[in-house]
């Protein structure tokens, strides 16, 4: 091969390696599709900080947002806690219900955390860790978004943003009963 | 405060950095002393600026600052003292902090030791290091700041991932980057041999000891990251080949190509061209490194988090690869060989050939951990290849690796006589024969060890042939046996450091060899006075305590092991449930043995402690690999020692 040829093939010959690993940027390895989405959403029955019971099936008929939460998630729990409180309050008197479960926590560190972001929806703490078992719960935070008739149909993974919650809320609320 | 002072330190040492590498540059270009010592001055400013960044890190990780968010995420106020220093490199921010701040201690010594005796090169190396430590620096300021305030302050913070709570990530991280960023100084050398045009041995010369450090620090990191998975994972296993595991012995594999095939150039004036590329590629594989365990492309155990910095960090692969080919390419009437090989046997082949397996290793490792990428391009479905197609192929690639580790040291150069081989390799040829016939006598079927320990026991029996030799041909000078010894070592250093690394990695290979085919488990559900048995081993299961920890509950199980000929031992396989893990974490307990250890790792259990389930692993020579890494750092310590022979 000429010199001059090799000039351009050298450097040129890593360029498909550069491309391959751009092409990584589109996918993502731990996309795992939600096997529950579509199914009937999993019963549980709790009782909040504040003393009253909350199940899912007192809810039918709501459409219900299902948030798993701690007070140690540093930060993404913490950023989206105000969205939380806003969107209950944006959406409480349209059907809808916002219901917080609090995972694997010290009661003390989570009260506080609630009395901090003044919750005023029902948050309950799952003490045998039986419901984020029951919905697949990998890591906190994560939102479960159920329709009337009681299936999963959005899972929010991460920090919950007004947006978000907002464009699954009036999809699902648009919907008949 | 303390966010706002480490971005504006961040800040400050990228200007210093970038302005460093601008100004070393010019300063080559135009002859400009001012230049070159303005660009110095960046470079001690930059070490400062990061010094300081790591200091007010660790102040804010002891003092518990969660308005520093890194620090909110990596600590809470129960993780203990230590960790709370570690956690500084536990995440994705802080291990570029880390990263930087050795790199900025390395580009200093480069300024203390060459700015007078390399006038040529030095101008080139500095802005080549400054520019590349600019662009960590970059990281720090945009995509991954490790000073981002988090506001609302949390009254606690959320902690250490727990598997990073042990002895072993305190040193593995630090020997890793140490390594990765130790290639950075032969890299800027060969940038800077190929700008200047000075492409003849100079560099080679020069960069020599820099790479065995590299190297060295590069293999410890490896074999510290395998001490740590094997006793805090407990699947018994010190090596999986995990792409983040992959991503670290790539380099290593290129490097130690490139610590080879530099003698024949500094020898025979050969292969200019081929160690321009390992190098390039040695450096670029460091970066695809970082990239890899950094952007999220692949799922890894060890992976960071994701974000933009993968971008980042690929426009810098693009740059580094793209550049410094480009350079090379412009260079390629200079960088003709002057010798020729004359013979297929000689020493000159057999290193070819030494380069050429371990660039086919890598490149094997490189196109499995890509793999599942190719494969969801060329077919849209994400395909892994897993731990049987890289031990598939690397295996034979590495067992003849191991032969020529026996041959390539002492073959002649140029062309090696019948003579010259039976004289060196007769002998250990039929020791290592000698020793596989044994091995098969004595009950060991498994080919793959009997091939691997016939080899090993070769090149040991040549390497010991060489020393006796050239023992006993200063003996007859007057020395006695210790003092003739000793004085080989000293004063052939290089040649003999080498061997002695050689050794340690025997020592390695026995370790792996054996261990792949001995090392036995078994798992069972014990109740509370029962025992099972493995190998050998009785394991009775005497009961479970619980216990409250700083920042974890802990379950202990307390098992007594007995092996017939000894007492009985007691151990303590434990599970720690951290409030912010899904999954508790085991703490395996192990006794560590010359031929055997035994690890117990415990599994599920009844909350009465009635019964529990157990792992009993009897790994065997496992501890090999460990006391190869000692052997080898003998053998990297001797080979760096200055140079004996040269006169002063």
């Amino acid at each position: 091969m000429s010199t001059s040829r090799l000039r351009w093939v050298i450097p040129a010959a890593v360029v498909p390696v550069l491309v391959l690993l751009a092409y990584g940027f589109r996918t993502d390895p731990r996309e795992i599709p939600s096997p529950l989405l579509g199914r009937p959403a999993a019963a549980f029955s709790l009782t909040t900080f504040a003393g009253t019971p909350v199940s899912l099936e007192g809810l039918r008929g709501k459409v219900v947002m299902l948030n798993f939460w701690a007070s140690w998630c540093v930060p993404a729990c913490y950023e989206e806690a105000p969205a939380l409180e806003r969107t209950w309050r944006a959406y409480k008197d349209k059907g809808v219900m916002v219901v917080g479960v609090d995972i694997q926590d010290k009661e003390e560190a989570a009260r506080q955390f609630l009395a901090r972001f003044g919750h005023s929806f029902p948050n309950a703490p799952d003490p045998t860790g039986r419901v984020s078992v029951d919905y697949g719960v990998y890591g906190v935070p994560e939102t479960f978004f159920i329709d009337r008739t009681g299936r999963v149909r959005f899972k929010q993974v991460g920090a919950l943003t007004d947006e978000i919650a907002r464009s699954h809320l009036d999809v699902l609320l648009k919907e008949p009963s | 405060m303390i966010p706002e002072l480490g971005y504006g330190a961040t800040v400050a040492a990228f200007v210093l950095a970038l302005w460093g590498a601008v100004a070393a540059a010019m300063s080559a270009r135009t002859g400009r002393a001012a230049l070159l010592r303005s660009g110095e001055r960046a470079a001690v400013g930059a070490w400062v600026l990061i010094t300081a960044c790591i200091a007010l890190m660790l102040y804010a990780f002891l003092t518990f600052d969660f308005s520093v968010q890194y620090v909110a995420v990596n600590t809470n106020r129960g993780t203990p003292f230590y960790y709370r220093i570690t956690a500084l490199w536990g995440a994705l921010e802080g291990s570029i902090v880390l990263w930087s701040w050795m790199l900025s201690i390395y580009t200093l010594i480069v300024v203390v030791q060459y700015r007078r005796r390399q006038p040529e090169l030095y101008p080139w190396v500095l802005s080549v290091m400054l520019g590349i430590l600019a662009f960590f620096l970059l990281v720090m300021t945009i995509p991954a700041p490790p000073f981002e305030r988090l506001t609302p302050i949390p009254a606690d913070g959320r902690g250490l991932n727990p598997l990073l709570q042990d002895s072993g990530m305190i040193t593995h991280p630090v020997a890793l980057y140490l390594g990765f960023t130790g290639f950075t100084v032969p890299f800027a050398f060969a940038m800077a041999a190929l700008v200047v045009g000075r492409t003849g041995e100079e560099w080679i010369t020069i960069t020599r000891r820099w790479t065995i450090i590299a190297w060295y620090f590069l293999s410890l990191g490896l074999l510290i990251g395998g001490w740590w998975s094997c006793h805090v994972l407990g699947w018994g296993g010190y090596w999986a080949w995990d792409p983040v595991e992959n991503a670290a012995f790539m380099p290593w594999l290129t490097g130690t190509a490139f610590l080879h095939s530099v003698m024949i150039q500094e020898r025979r004036s050969m292969l200019k061209l081929w160690n321009l590329a390992l190098i390039i590629l040695t450096f670029g594989l460091t970066i695809f490194g970082t990239f890899l365990t950094r952007s999220g492309i692949i799922g890894s155990v060890h992976s960071f988090t994701q974000g933009s910095i993968g971008v980042f960090f690929l426009g810098f692969l693009a740059l580094v690869l793209l550049g410094s080919f480009s350079l090379l390419a412009s260079r390629i009437e200079r960088l003709r060989a002057e010798g020729v090989l004359d013979s297929v046997v000689t020493r000159e082949s057999m290193f070819l050939l030494n380069n050429l397996f371990l660039v086919a290793a890598t490149f094997t490792v490189f196109f499995g951990t890509v793999f599942p990428l190719l494969s969801e391009a060329v077919r849209g479905v994400k395909i892994s290849v897993g731990a049987p197609f890289f031990n598939l192929v690397n295996i034979p690639v590495f067992l003849a690796l191991l032969f020529l580790m026996g041959v390539g040291p002492l073959i002649a150069w140029r062309r090696a006589s019948g003579a010259n081989l039976k004289r060196n390799f007769l002998k250990p040829v039929v020791a290592g024969l000698v020793a596989a016939g044994t091995l098969r006598a004595l009950g060991v079927a498994n080919g793959l060890v009997l091939t691997a320990m016939a080899l090993v026991v070769f090149v040991a029996g040549t390497i010991a042939l060489d020393l006796f030799r050239a023992v006993r041909a200063r003996r007859r000078s007057g020395d006695d046996w210790g003092a003739a010894t000793w004085g080989l070592l000293l004063r052939q250093n290089r040649r003999y450091g080498g061997f002695i690394v050689h050794l340690g990695i025997l020592v390695i290979s026995l370790g792996v060899a054996g261990s792949q085919a001995w090392s036995v488990q078994k798992e069972v559900t014990l109740d509370r006075g029962q025992s099972m048995e493995l190998a050998g081993y009785q394991v009775r299961f005497d009961g479970l305590s619980g216990s409250e920890e700083s920042n974890h509950a802990k379950v202990t199980g307390t098992f007594t092991v007995t092996n017939g000929r000894a007492g009985g031992d007691v151990l303590h396989p434990a599970k720690k449930f951290y409030p912010q893990e899904q999954t508790p974490i085991a703490a395996v307990d192990y006794r560590l043995g010359f031929f055997e250890d035994i690890y117990l790792v415990l599994g599920d259990f009844a909350s009465d402690g009635s019964h529990a389930t157990v792992k009993l692993q009897v790994n065997r020579m496992v501890s090999w690999l460990w006391l190869g890494g000692l052997v080898l750092t003998l053998g990297a310590a001797l080979a760096i020692l200055p140079d004996a022979r040269r006169p002063a």
